[in-house]
């Protein structure tokens, strides 16, 4: 317990005053208790990659090891970005602290700390904006809003900055459309210049920039757990399939983020692909070193978010293939949609994707090349061209949480939805205002899906919980669906917690689970649960929604 | 009891409205005013759920306290309260705010005769709870605990762990 948290004498022989006392947000001073941080990233990492100011330190020692003109460099760094990113520069004029974002983020929701509020963590930046940027701050200082920066500032931009999981509720909500999530960004970016970034997002970087993917999964590696996922395919279903490498002249290049071939649930996940190209006949190819459709460089720079994005266009070009099909992520989808283009494209090289099995043309992807695994598949369903028992998936009840970047970042909202009405019987949606553009995030995303920030991950995921346990108690929901590889990687802890009793799965695998395969042979599910027969034997309840 | 459940009953809506402000005022201020707006379930899932859960709590406590319902609806505001920056005499106070709460709206009535009889009984069913959720608190942090524990497992357990160099992750 700390220190401070001892009643003093006095305050027990008066009663207790529960109240705590009111404070100034311009205080700074913030405690690093465990389980409520992430590490910071270890020197090897940050030498790997070239970046700045490698040492060995953690966020709750007092001394930072920070270079001697530290100040210098980030406010440097900050006058450089308000020149060059003009939307940041805006962010930090225009907000008329309306506070219409106040309660809309998930940490703050989840933690009733003040300082979670969208407006009050831009605040942690713009307050120093003003203090070092604009004509007033700098005369009048603190009485124009202004704050110095000081280490105090510094750690706090470093504690609520890496709790802010750049899922952009807030912006929904914000009448100018302020983008708390890019101000985030920007943050990071300033404590990366002085090495003040967090492990689990290094760490993936350098080994993603090594081999191509965030394990560090070298080539023969990747090659043996695509075999080994091959192998049990050929378990569940009696049916070898092949699933080409590297393979040059292949129409389309897959691309997955790599928990999908080696992490679980996304592994049913990946089961489900390889099923339904199988199926379809379709002629594609993964690259060894396209091996990670994840980008954690999003988490930490626009600089390191290009680097990693460029090998996608670069295997494509190796590869020869026509177009790119990208998997379930999250992240992946905001840097391909949003960044790609303008990052590494324009991708001259490649043809406008058109589906081989009905024709469609994804006039969506046309200058990116890359259409979601989502968007094919709907696309096939509505097409008729792949035979579905949606009786199969009878053990499942199921909802769906939309991962915040497929849904706000890309707009992908009716194509998953499609899919499940089309590969399960019982489907039901959680409340209205926290779904869709309004989804509450995971609280695990951005870098922040650590076990050893596992307490502030729960707080965060809370409301999203709180809506799953909703359906759960009212409609027995027990799979909760997603098309994100983190979401995948971190709901199961989250669901432990608040709602014991449900599970979590990707889309694709009840898609792999409902799919009828000529000549396969099976009675269970990826997962080696019993098919349970058809709806007749089920309690009858409707399919839609609450 | 019964004289003193009736008055209980009668004031139920305001103790509760007490009861329920003195809990959330152990929030910061800037945010205790967002957590008392409770029409949006799902918007404010902290203030719903204690508003909701300390109303069961109550009914029971006039009730039948049935430990079960108890426990259920104690572990609800818990649970929240063991992962957010209380210690663990913070996270629990709130059971005995109630006592403050209920004597806001009674004081001159226990003056009448029989009445401090029936505070008290009610007092230790408060004190009852109050225990209760003790045990709640040690069993979420334990829970929390297992939960680090198999995530990490999970991890371990990687397909092909020993062939993809997992990458050294930072110590403490
Ligand atoms: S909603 Fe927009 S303008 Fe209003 S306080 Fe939030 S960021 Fe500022
Ligand atoms: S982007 Fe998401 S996590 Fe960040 S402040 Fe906005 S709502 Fe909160």
């Amino acid at each position: 317990m700390a220190k401070d948290k001892i009643a003093k004498p006095e305050e027990l022989a008066d009663g207790i005053n529960y109240t705590p006392p009111k404070k100034d947000w311009f205080d700074p001073k913030v405690e690093f208790v465990r389980g409520r941080y992430n590490y910071a990233s270890t020197p090897s990492g940050l030498e790997y990659l070239g970046l700045p100011n490698p040492r060995k330190w953690q966020p709750d020692q007092e001394d930072w090891k920070l270079p001697k003109d530290w100040q210098k460099i980030v406010l440097k760094g900050f006058k450089e970005r308000l020149a060059k990113f003009r939307s940041f520069k805006i962010f930090m004029d225009i907000c008329v602290r309306c506070g219409a974002c106040a309660d809309k983020c998930h940490f703050f929701l989840g933690s009733g700390d003040p300082k979670n509020m969208p407006v009050l963590r831009a605040e942690l930046l713009r307050s120093v904006y003003r203090n070092d940027f604009t004509a007033f701050g700098r005369v009048l200082g603190k009485l124009a809003g202004g704050r110095e920066l000081t280490v105090d500032v510094l750690k706090e931009w470093f504690y609520y900055f890496y709790q802010c999981t750049e899922c952009r509720r807030c912006s929904v909500f914000c009448p100018y459309g302020i983008d708390t999530a890019e101000i985030t960004m920007m943050a990071r970016e300033l404590l990366s210049l002085i090495g003040c970034t967090i492990d689990w997002i290094t760490t993936p970087l350098a080994n993603c920039y090594r081999t191509g993917n965030h394990l560090g999964i070298q080539p023969h590696g990747f090659k043996d757990s695509i075999e080994f996922a091959l192998d049990d395919l050929y378990d569940l279903t009696g049916l070898k399939i092949e699933a080409p490498i590297n393979k040059k002249g292949a129409e389309i290049l897959f691309i997955v983020p790599s928990a999908d071939y080696f992490a679980n649930p996304h592994y049913f996940g990946f089961l489900g692909y390889l099923a339904l190209f199988h199926e379809i006949g379709l002629d594609y190819t993964f690259s060894t070193y396209a091996s990670e459709g994840g980008n954690f460089g999003l988490f930490h720079s626009h600089d390191m978010a290009k680097r990693l994005n460029a090998k996608m266009y670069a295997e494509a070009k190796r590869l020869k293939v026509k177009w790119l099909l990208g998997g379930e992520c999250g992240h992946m989808w905001r840097v391909v949609h949003q960044y790609m283009d303008t990052m590494n494209g324009p991708a001259d090289f490649l043809e406008e994707p058109i589906s081989p099995i009905t024709g469609t043309k994804f006039e969506n992807a046309k200058s990116t090349k890359m259409v979601h695994i989502c968007e094919f598949t709907s696309d096939l369903i509505y097409h008729n061209k792949i035979k579905l028992d949606p009786n199969r998936n009878n053990h499942w009840r199921v909802t769906f949480h939309d991962s915040c970047n497929p849904a706000r970042g890309m707009g992908l909202l009716e194509e998953p939805r499609y899919i499940l009405r089309s590969v399960c019987n019982n489907f039901y949606e959680m409340p209205e205002d926290t779904i869709r553009e309004k989804t509450f995030c995971c609280g695990s995303g951005a870098g922040l899906g650590t076990d050893e920030n596992l307490e502030m991950r729960l707080r965060g995921g809370f409301p999203r919980a709180n809506a799953v346990k909703y359906v759960h108690d009212k409609h027995d929901v027990n799979l909760l669906t997603c098309i994100c590889a983190i979401d995948k990687a971190t709901l199961p802890a989250l669901m432990d917690y608040w709602v014991p009793g449900v599970e979590v799965g990707a889309i694709h695998e009840l898609v792999g689970n409902a799919l009828v395969m000529e000549g396969e042979k099976r009675d269970t599910d990826f997962r080696g649960n019993r098919f349970i027969g058809p709806p007749e034997a089920q309690p009858k309840e409707g399919k839609e929604n609450v | 009891m019964i004289r003193l459940k009736e008055r209980l009953a009668a004031h139920k809506s305001n103790i509760l409205k007490k009861w329920f402000d003195l809990i959330v005022d152990t929030y910061p201020y800037d945010s205790s005013k967002y957590l008392k707006n409770v029409k949006n379930r799902f918007g404010n899932p902290v203030g719903s759920t204690i508003s909701m859960e300390i109303e069961k709590l109550y009914d029971e406590l006039l009730g039948d306290m049935d430990s079960g319902k108890i426990f259920t609806s104690l572990d609800s505001i818990i649970k929240i309260r063991s992962v957010q920056e209380f210690t663990a005499s913070e996270a629990v106070a709130f059971v005995f705010m109630l006592k403050s709460a209920a004597l806001e709206q009674l004081r001159g009535d226990l003056k009448e005769e029989g009445m401090l009889a029936d505070w008290l009984a009610f007092e230790s069913r408060i004190d009852k709870l109050a225990l209760q959720a003790f045990d709640s608190y040690a069993d979420s942090r334990e829970r929390i605990f297992d939960i680090r524990v198999r995530e990490i497992r999970r991890k371990a357990e990687l397909v092909m762990m020993d062939r993809i160099n997992m990458p050294r992750r930072a110590k403490e």
